[in-house]
């Protein structure tokens, strides 16, 4: 197996509430890695702490009120990025390590072109001068699939529509071929037909660039399209890894078998669609706790179907449930020890 | 006045509806443009000022005498205005129109330097301690606290009052130099919601550091309220020049500032007003122009109204 690209150890990031009323452990432990080339999918809901995962690799965190707490390991091709000059972390960012955001229409500067926008971490990174930069922004807008770039370079963000934006972003963060590509839910604001461009494009651009893609998101149906291993992330943890195959083929841990189960399908009946097609969707029972005051023991027990006396007692740690290669398929579940106690469907 | 000086007056009064005329056209083709021309005292405030800037720019040419020129001390003293004086002479014999154009240079050219200087410092101030936060924000902000409390006119006199004459540029840091405080405190409001939003953050992950991205992405963003509270602090700046030199603190005499012009014509504001008076009215004038086009910028670049 070859060396990881990033290796995320124990990353604990903590954030401190305005009323002093606790402390929010928004990611409380995680490790994962990233291989040269490969795309990694991260999935959970709204709050599980993928967003701050991403932006703990890059410290955006915004300090205060947050941080990251020392014990956390974040390597970058052998080099601790906590640990970092900002000279150096500057380095890193956008030239090594890119981000693309969520919300294309916030993240580009209004007052700016978007060719500017794009030159722009060229002339950081690389000292490009203006018009070899602006060359590069067209070439960009060529690579990303934006009609007419010779044109569109000179045009200001609103002038675009989402998904061209969304190019525009991919563009900006690809100037400077970096090895690794953090996507933050790219394609949640857009519609559909957009969504499945976008992520034709990016699957595009890693092939021809070669790089390893983080893909952040809450859509279990991107990332079974586009991810070869997913983790998926719960109150601030990871509660499973595996290769996207397996995960999809035998989910482990209860959540994750909540998540595929509340995916509607129009191919299959689903787990949860009853006899005569009039069924209700499932959906996981409860609430994602606060992350100021995680449950005891197992932080999925209050919403697992099989939870029992130990899971309310004692945090299961990561588990081999591996079925081939040991350590491919891990799961933070006392299932995995006691797998006769999966006795009831969720 | 002869009839070339009559002339240029003409010249520049054409040259102003000109701008006028130019700048209507331009910013028809904008939203925010068209919103400032609907404000009803926006093209008549950019008129006004228009004119005493081409004024002041052609000086020599609109101006029959030098500012410091006594025509005849003996007797054309307080003459009242005439063919000759078209505004009267002043208790020195110098001709007020002449004094009121060269003026014009001084009065707003102070008024535009040391909002320049005021607005450069308080961009600067406000961006930092807006984009740091921590204890750089609490000792700046502290810092502009003293500044706002400090009665401005009494401690520009004490400065003043150290040396017994003083020059222009001095003056123009000195009105800069204690004018930005306010100007800190707009800009890092701006600057505290500007640093939270996505495009922001995107620009920090591109690998940006924090002198790039307040200077390309921050400030560029605030550019419309700065703008606006400059418009409206220059009529200010002119005012406190006004004062300094009516109290004889400010521009030395004989050099013309329409303060130092109003100081010279007051004590014989029974038998001559119009020494003291055309220069007050030119004050009034900018200064309500001034103002004018601030409320039709803040207005036009307000992006609230967008939808209008």
């Amino acid at each position: 197996m070859t060396e990881p690209l990033l290796r995320v150890r124990d990353l604990k990031t903590y954030f401190v509430t305005e009323q002093g009323s606790g402390t929010a452990r928004a990611v409380d432990g995680v490790s994962f890695d990233v291989r040269p080339g490969e795309t990694l999918g991260i999935v959970g809901e709204s709050g599980c702490g993928k967003t701050v995962t991403s932006l703990s690799i890059l410290r955006l965190i915004p300090e205060p009120p947050g941080h990251i707490r020392p014990g956390s390991f974040i390597e970058f091709e052998g080099r601790n990025i906590l640990t970092l000059e900002p000279k150096e972390l500057r380095a890193v960012r956008g030239n090594q390590i890119a981000m693309i955001f969520q919300e294309p229409m916030t993240s580009l500067n209004p007052v700016f072109t978007v060719g500017d926008q794009i030159a722009e971490a060229a002339i950081v990174h690389q000292h490009l001068s203006r018009a070899a930069a602006r060359r590069r922004a067209i070439e960009m807008l060529q690579l990303v699939g934006i009609p007419d770039p010779e044109e569109r370079v000179d045009h200001y963000p609103h002038q675009m529509s989402g998904g061209m934006r969304q190019r525009v972003m991919i563009a900006m963060a690809l100037v400077c071929h970096p090895k690794l590509l953090i996507a933050d839910e790219p394609t949640t604001a857009l519609d559909v037909t957009i969504q499945a461009q976008i992520l034709e494009l990016l699957e595009r651009l890693q092939a021809e660039l070669g790089m390893a893609v983080m893909l952040i998101t809450h859509d279990l149906g991107v990332v079974a399209g586009t991810a070869d291993r997913v983790v998926v992330m719960y109150a601030g943890q990871v509660v499973e890894q595996a290769p996207t195959v397996e995960l999809f083929a035998h989910p482990v841990h209860p959540y994750t078998e909540g998540l595929l189960a509340a995916v509607p399908r129009l191919d299959a009946p689903s787990l949860s669609l009853r006899t005569g097609g009039r069924g209700r969707l499932h959906s996981i029972p409860g609430q994602v706790p606060a992350a100021t005051a995680w449950p005891d023991g197992c932080r999925f027990h209050p919403r697992c179907p099989y939870a029992w006396d130990r899971c309310r007692a004692e945090e299961p740690p990561l588990l081999d449930a591996s079925q081939g290669d040991a350590g491919t398929h891990t799961a933070r579940c006392w299932l995995v020890t006691e797998p006769q106690r999966r006795t009831r469907r969720p | 006045m002869n009839i070339w000086n009559w002339v240029a007056l003409g010249g520049a009064a054409v040259a102003a509806l000109l701008v006028v005329a130019v700048v209507r056209r331009r910013a028809s083709a904008s939203a925010s443009g068209r919103r400032f021309f609907r404000h009803p005292t926006a093209a008549p405030g950019l008129f006004v000022l228009a004119f005493f800037v081409t004024v002041a720019v052609a000086a020599p040419l609109v101006a029959p005498y030098k500012p410091y020129q006594q025509i005849d001390i003996d007797h054309l003293q307080n003459r009242s205005p005439s063919t000759r004086n078209v505004l009267g002479t002043d208790p020195f014999s110098r001709d007020v129109w002449s004094r009121l154009a060269y003026g014009a240079r001084i009065s707003l050219g102070i008024g535009a330097l040391a909002m320049l200087v005021a607005v450069t410092i308080g961009g600067a101030v406000g961006a930092t301690a807006g984009y740091f936060r921590g204890w750089m924000d609490a000792a700046l902000m502290r810092l502009v606290d003293v500044g706002l409390a400090m009665p401005r006119i009494f401690a520009m006199l004490v400065v003043v009052a150290l040396w017994d004459h003083i020059a222009v540029p001095v003056l123009v840091l000195l009105i800069g130099l204690t004018g930005w405080f306010a100007t800190s405190r707009l800009v890092r409001a701006e600057v505290l919601s500007l640093r939270e939003r996505d495009f922001v953050a995107a620009a920090r992950a591109l690998g940006a550091g924090p002198g790039r991205v307040i200077g390309r992405h921050v400030l560029p963003n605030a550019a419309a309220p700065i703008i606006v509270s400059a418009a409206l602090g220059i009529g200010n700046v002119m005012l406190l020049e006004a004062g300094l030199s009516f109290l004889g603190m400010g521009v030395p005499s004989p050099a013309p500032s329409w303060g130092n012009m109003i100081a010279d014509g007051w004590p014989k504001m029974a038998v001559a007003p119009w020494s003291a008076t055309f220069p007050g009215l030119a004050i009034s004038l900018v200064v309500m122009a001034l103002n004018a086009v601030g409320d039709a910028l803040r207005d036009a670049l307000d992006p609230r109204k967008e939808a209008v």
